[in-house]
């Protein structure tokens, strides 16, 4: 069974996203730690893109002080090795289908079961490409994340059936953000998500407050947020990792 | 040349995310009837000729030739397009079609701005909406351009994130798109992104070569020897490369834009310097490091300035069907010129990297070859910068 069920274990879940070297590789540790000892499910770790397309401006800048600093493939892999002896919860990799590509696809892939990745995010592969990974993650037990969007319609249950892991469900037309409004009939989406599948599922982009992260998680399985913890990084840098405890357990109280 | 899941060999694809995969395949449902659509074709050559004034002129350039001593050359004038560039033809074609589809909003990268005042200009003719980004750094470089953009209606987005160049502005057109769907068509300038835009746009920019093959058989009773373009994306290369394709006796010459040359990081020439990888929508060459990372690119160039090429064009390279050679800024700049004073035509910086590469390899061939060079463009935009490149202020 997938590690990454653990997740969702625990009542509804929660997802935290943190970039990686944000500012520095020390402080995401701290941030990831703070994050689960204070009850985040889930850690979505992104690798920073040059170019990351499906980000907002709160993600895009967290991406470029992360590259700015010097991160690299390499350094996330032997920080997140390090990382494993000290937190247990499960985690996936976000990043871009050519971080990926270039690393070499299965030197990749292969080294995420190494570092015990439980999954693999990327926003720009979807379905129709997913034969780029799949084959890959399926020998290395590496769950490929699908993502779900208030246009898919029509592809929802075919995206479903052949689900692993999780299913992301994005919440509104766009880029990753904090949103004061959030309007696609995700009940809808959800309901013929269940119809087509075990997996759980869990709703992200546009969620930073307590009463957005309940009413997401209680239609789904639970509710990811990135943009409002950047956030918190972009104001505290290092000292961030508290303020991002604090936040998590708030959000976690809100949906338990 | 392409395979139904948008594929060149190995490049192409679609690699969007989730959020628009349905409206490319609703744009790619559309254009396939469409295409074959004989109201549509009636229409669309109507603009072609009647308001974009194709079939554009094939000339022999006299002077040129005898000045080089070698093979014959002749100027395939896209130049003379209204608006400048051979950018109208691809904009004509899917402005048309989003109109069709119901779509009253166009959006739209720019470069050198030549695409985003075709935009402009499809949009006020057609009676859409319109927005343009553009690199803040392209903005500056080409302030004529935002002018005009704005003039036709349109407004105009500097992007201030990444490099402030071509690639942010793709990028931020593709976040753009994805917040914006049901009344919005992306009309992408190049043949690149996503399925179906490469073969959306090579078919809207083939009546290039259609038009060639067409005008060398009545000027010349034969096909020419090579035909020569400069590529960026590569989309005046595939529209002149395409009906040539099967004619193996053509050599089909693309010119990427070496910067201040292919061993400094000063480049843009993305084929001979770059790796497969994926990005904007499609797999095909990038320019990048070993992380993947998107590499800043350099070209003096607006136009070119851009760390990918279109997935036909890898294929191409591939398969050893086109050749692509690096040209560099000052090869550019003197080509530019030389075409200026030799034959009294103006190339956008752009084409005069097709026209450098010509003026060195006519020489080398027989006084019986033909070479025919794509002028994309026009040069009013590139003056003041050319200018500046030689140690003038001018203002614009």
């Amino acid at each position: 069974m997938s590690n990454i069920r653990k997740a969702f274990e625990n009542g509804k879940a929660f997802i935290a996203f943190i970039t990686c070297g944000d500012p520095d590789l020390d402080t995401t540790a701290a941030a990831v730690k703070a994050a689960v000892e204070n009850g985040a499910d889930l850690i979505e770790l992104g690798i920073p893109f040059s170019d990351p397309t499906a980000e907002g401006p709160v993600i895009q800048g967290a991406n470029l002080r992360a590259l700015n600093g010097g991160i690299t493939t390499d350094k996330i892999f032997a920080f997140v090795k390090e990382l494993r002896r000290d937190v247990k919860a499960p985690m996936v990799f976000m990043t871009y289908a050519n971080v990926v590509f270039s690393y070499g696809a299965e030197k990749f892939i292969s080294t995420c079961k190494d570092i015990e990745i439980d999954g693999l995010i990327l926003p720009d592969l979807p379905f129709e490409e997913k034969e780029e990974f799949q084959p890959l993650c399926k020998q290395y037990g590496v769950d490929l994340v699908s993502l779900i969007a208030p246009t898919s319609e029509n592809r929802i249950a075919m995206i479903a059936k052949e689900s692993e892991g999780f299913l992301y469900i994005v919440s509104s037309l766009g880029v990753t953000g904090t949103r004061s409004e959030i309007k696609t009939d995700l009940v809808s989406i959800v309901k013929v998500v269940r119809e087509n599948t075990n997996v759980p599922c869990a709703i992200g982009f546009g969620i930073s407050t307590p009463e957005q992260a309940k009413k997401m998680a209680d239609i789904s399985d639970g509710a990811i947020v990135g943009s409002a913890i950047i956030k918190l990084l972009e104001k505290h840098g290092k000292d961030a990792p508290k303020y991002i405890g604090e936040y998590v357990k708030s959000m976690k109280d809100a949906i338990r | 040349m392409t395979n139904p899941n948008g594929r060149f060999g190995i490049h192409g694809g679609q690699y969007i995310p989730e959020t628009l995969m349905n409206a490319v395949i609703e744009l790619e449902e559309a254009y396939n009837h469409y295409k074959n659509d004989s109201e549509f074709n009636r229409e669309l050559t109507e603009l072609f000729n009647e308001y974009a004034g194709r079939p554009s002129r094939l000339y022999y350039a006299e002077k040129m030739t005898k000045d080089l001593g070698g093979a014959k050359i002749y100027l395939k004038r896209e130049d003379l397009n209204h608006t400048g560039a051979h950018k109208i033809n691809n904009v004509l074609g899917q402005a048309l079609l989003a109109k069709k589809m119901g779509k009253t909003r166009l959006i739209a990268e720019t470069g050198a701005g030549q695409h985003g005042v075709a935009t402009a200009t499809a949009a006020a003719l057609l009676g859409m909406e319109c927005v343009v980004f553009m690199g803040e750094e392209d903005t500056i470089r080409q302030a004529l351009n935002v002018y005009r953009m704005r003039l036709l209606g349109a407004e105009v987005i500097p992007v201030k994130t990444g490099t402030a160049t071509l690639k942010d502005a793709v990028s931020e057109a593709m976040r753009e798109w994805t917040s914006r769907i049901a009344d919005t068509h992306y009309c992408l300038g190049s043949v690149m992104g996503p399925h179906p835009f490469p073969t959306i746009v090579r078919d809207f920019q083939a009546v290039i070569s259609k038009e060639i093959k067409e005008q060398i058989l009545q000027k010349e009773g034969r096909l020419p020897d090579a035909v020569i373009a400069c590529v960026g994306g590569g989309s005046n290369a595939i529209g002149s490369f395409y009906h040539f394709i099967e004619d193996k006796g053509v050599r089909l010459i693309g010119c990427e834009a070496a910067g201040r040359g292919i061993d400094t990081f000063e480049t843009a020439a993305t084929i001979n310097t770059g790796r497969v990888g994926i990005f904007h929508g499609m797999k095909s060459y990038f320019c990048q490091d070993k992380y993947g990372q998107i590499a800043p690119v350099y070209s003096i160039s607006a136009g070119l300035d851009y760390p990918g090429v279109g997935p036909e064009h890898a294929h191409l390279h591939d398969i050893g069907r086109a050749e692509y050679v690096p040209v560099t800024d000052d090869e550019a700049v003197n080509a530019f010129e030389y075409l200026a004073k030799t034959e009294g035509i103006i190339p956008a910086i752009e084409s005069a990297h097709a026209v450098a590469h010509a003026v060195k390899i006519a020489p080398t061939m027989d006084k019986d070859k033909i070479i025919v060079i794509t002028i994309s463009g026009r040069g009013d935009k590139d003056c003041a910068a050319i200018a500046r490149y030689r140690g003038e202020d001018i203002h614009e």
